[in-house]
């Protein structure tokens, strides 16, 4: 799931400063299950905005997702009589939106910051950096694209603590003793023997993905 | 002959490695430099001009290392993955080795969150095993590592980094393994005062037969005083400094802790002169270059051989 946080209330106020008519449309995708962007999230920042300009006309919204215009079917008769449009879905949302109203400006009301998971309610962590090229399955589901510091293939660096911790921060896991220690229980430290050549890196250029059975339909 | 580099020739020749440090300066004047290689010439093999140590910006590694020539010392040019990607460190190698340099040490790098920038974007494009396979392939087959041909190749001697205390210990050889494997012709250790460990590593070193196609340069660094000891076995990430150091340290008069740790440097390196597998030191005081001659002398590591 993507993981966002709302931006700081100074940061949003100053971008909608001027737009006295404003829609803010929540998500109930990933932002909303996160705690950040959905119907709750949006009712409380209209609040605050209001609290702080009683002049301003703020009216909430949510869509089932922002990242799919089948469900934009609603928000398409509403967006035009506004002014501008807050919107609290991950920068992905966020630019679907505008890519939709283009006459309208588009704000983000939330910084996207990971794909992670729930560690607890809440609580999230990062797990994934969409690198494109999945190791997990040599480094025992431990990935060290997002989890070790440097990002490196062949761990672990030299920086790793006596206690097994990561020289960045001593509550951190090391990511590749981690890996080493699963992929010994496991009997597979042969995975990590070998040297790792040089990640083709992908992720330099917008990606676009279309699945196996769809290729066929998009061809032209 | 790889390189032709003054440390592959005293190794080849089977003479026991001696090398130096020397950080470079955090401003544009080169005096320091120097004043450092002055008290390093005709002491140590080469000297290592460190990039960017600690995260914290400082002259360049390469132009650190280009001052270390004019003083007629040899450089061992360090490279760290943090700061570049692929594109700028071949085409650093590359101008290193026209402008004369013939050692590089290829590390990771401590990360960017230690130093004077800590809110800069780390690279790690290829960590520092890959870096050695990238020179390597520069060097033996002369082809970047995008696979097109160069016109003239970059023959270096290419040196690793070793930490032979950090967790996970097991998995400590077989990194050094997978260093060799990706071409090191020499390694470096970090700072050793854990001799028990050390010992055991070079043991499994040399039973994987890793000693036979690298040379071992144990990492050697004299304590200046008891708060030293205690800083690094506290402070500083990937130390293993044992509670027998900072007692002897403290067994003597506070002004005689610093010829104390002198002394015990000089212990370590006599046993690693005795140790299969060693085939040198790397010396390393920390801010206190002016006491390599004396080191060296106390070692009995002079006259440096000529090759």
């Amino acid at each position: 799931m993507i993981i966002a946080e709302r931006k700081p209330f100074e940061e949003i106020t100053e971008m909608i400063k001027g737009y006295k008519n404003i829609l803010n449309v929540g998500c109930g995708g990933c932002t909303s299950i996160c705690l950040a962007g959905g119907q709750k999230e949006v009712n409380q920042l209209n609040a605050e905005l209001t609290k702080e300009n009683a002049e301003l006309k703020i009216d909430s919204f949510v869509i089932e997702r922002q990242c799919n215009y089948d469900f934009f079917v609603d928000l398409d008769e509403k967006a035009p009589k506004y002014d501008a449009i807050l919107s609290m879905a991950c920068g992905a949302g966020v630019q679907f939106v505008a890519e939709r109203y283009t006459s309208i400006p588009v704000f983000p009301a939330l910084n996207t910051v990971f794909c992670g998971v729930d560690r607890n309610v809440g609580w999230f962590e990062e797990n994934c950096r969409t690198c494109g090229e999945c190791v997990l399955g040599d480094t025992a589901g431990i990935c060290p694209v997002t989890r070790c510091a440097k990002g490196i293939f062949n761990g672990p660096c030299g920086g790793t603590r006596i206690d097994g911790s990561c020289e960045v921060d001593p509550d951190t896991p090391c990511a590749w003793t981690d890996i080493f220690n699963r992929l010994t229980e496991q009997g597979r430290v042969d995975k990590i023997i070998e040297v790792k050549p040089p990640r083709l890196w992908q992720n330099q250029v917008r990606r676009v993905l279309i699945q196996e059975d769809y290729k066929a339909r998009y061809a032209e | 002959m790889k390189s032709g580099s003054n440390l592959e020739k005293v190794l080849t020749a089977g003479h026991f490695a001696f090398t130096g440090e020397v950080g470079p300066p955090r401003g544009a004047n080169t005096e320091s430099i120097r004043t450092k290689a002055a008290f390093l010439k005709g002491n140590v093999d080469m000297a290592n001009m460190t990039d960017n140590q600690t995260a914290m910006v400082r002259m360049s590694s390469m132009a650190g290392s280009l001052v270390l020539l004019e003083e007629g010392v040899e450089p061992n040019y360090q490279m760290v993955c943090r700061d570049r990607n692929r594109i700028a460190m071949q085409s650093d190698i590359l101008g290193a080795y026209a402008h004369g340099i013939r050692n590089v040490l290829c590390l990771s790098g401590d990360h960017q969150q230690f130093g004077d920038h800590p809110n800069a974007k780390g690279v790690f494009d290829i960590d520092s095993v890959q870096l050695i396979s990238v020179i390597k392939k520069m060097r033996d087959e002369g082809t970047f590592l995008g696979g097109d041909t160069l016109d003239g190749a970059p023959e270096m001697f290419i040196g690793a980094a070793a930490n032979p205390f950090g967790q996970p210990f097991e998995w400590r050889v077989h990194r050094l393994a997978k260093k060799v494997a990706a071409g090191a012709d020499f390694v470096q250790t970090q700072c050793i005062f854990n001799m028990e460990r050390m010992r055991e590593w070079v043991h499994q070193a040399n039973d994987m037969g890793l000693t036979e196609k690298v040379y071992i340069l144990a990492g050697v660094t004299p304590m200046k005083s008891v708060g030293m000891a205690k800083y690094m076995k506290n402070n500083v990430p990937g130390m293993d400094v044992p509670d027998w150091i900072i007692k002897r340290l403290q067994g003597v008069e506070k002004k005689k802790a610093a010829d104390e740790g002198i002394k015990i440097a000089c212990e370590q390196i006599a046993e690693f002169k005795e140790t299969k597998g060693v085939a040198g030191v790397h010396l390393m005081p920390i801010e206190w270059e002016h006491k390599v001659p004396e080191i060296a002398e106390r070692a009995n590591m002079l006259p440096r051989p000529v090759v």
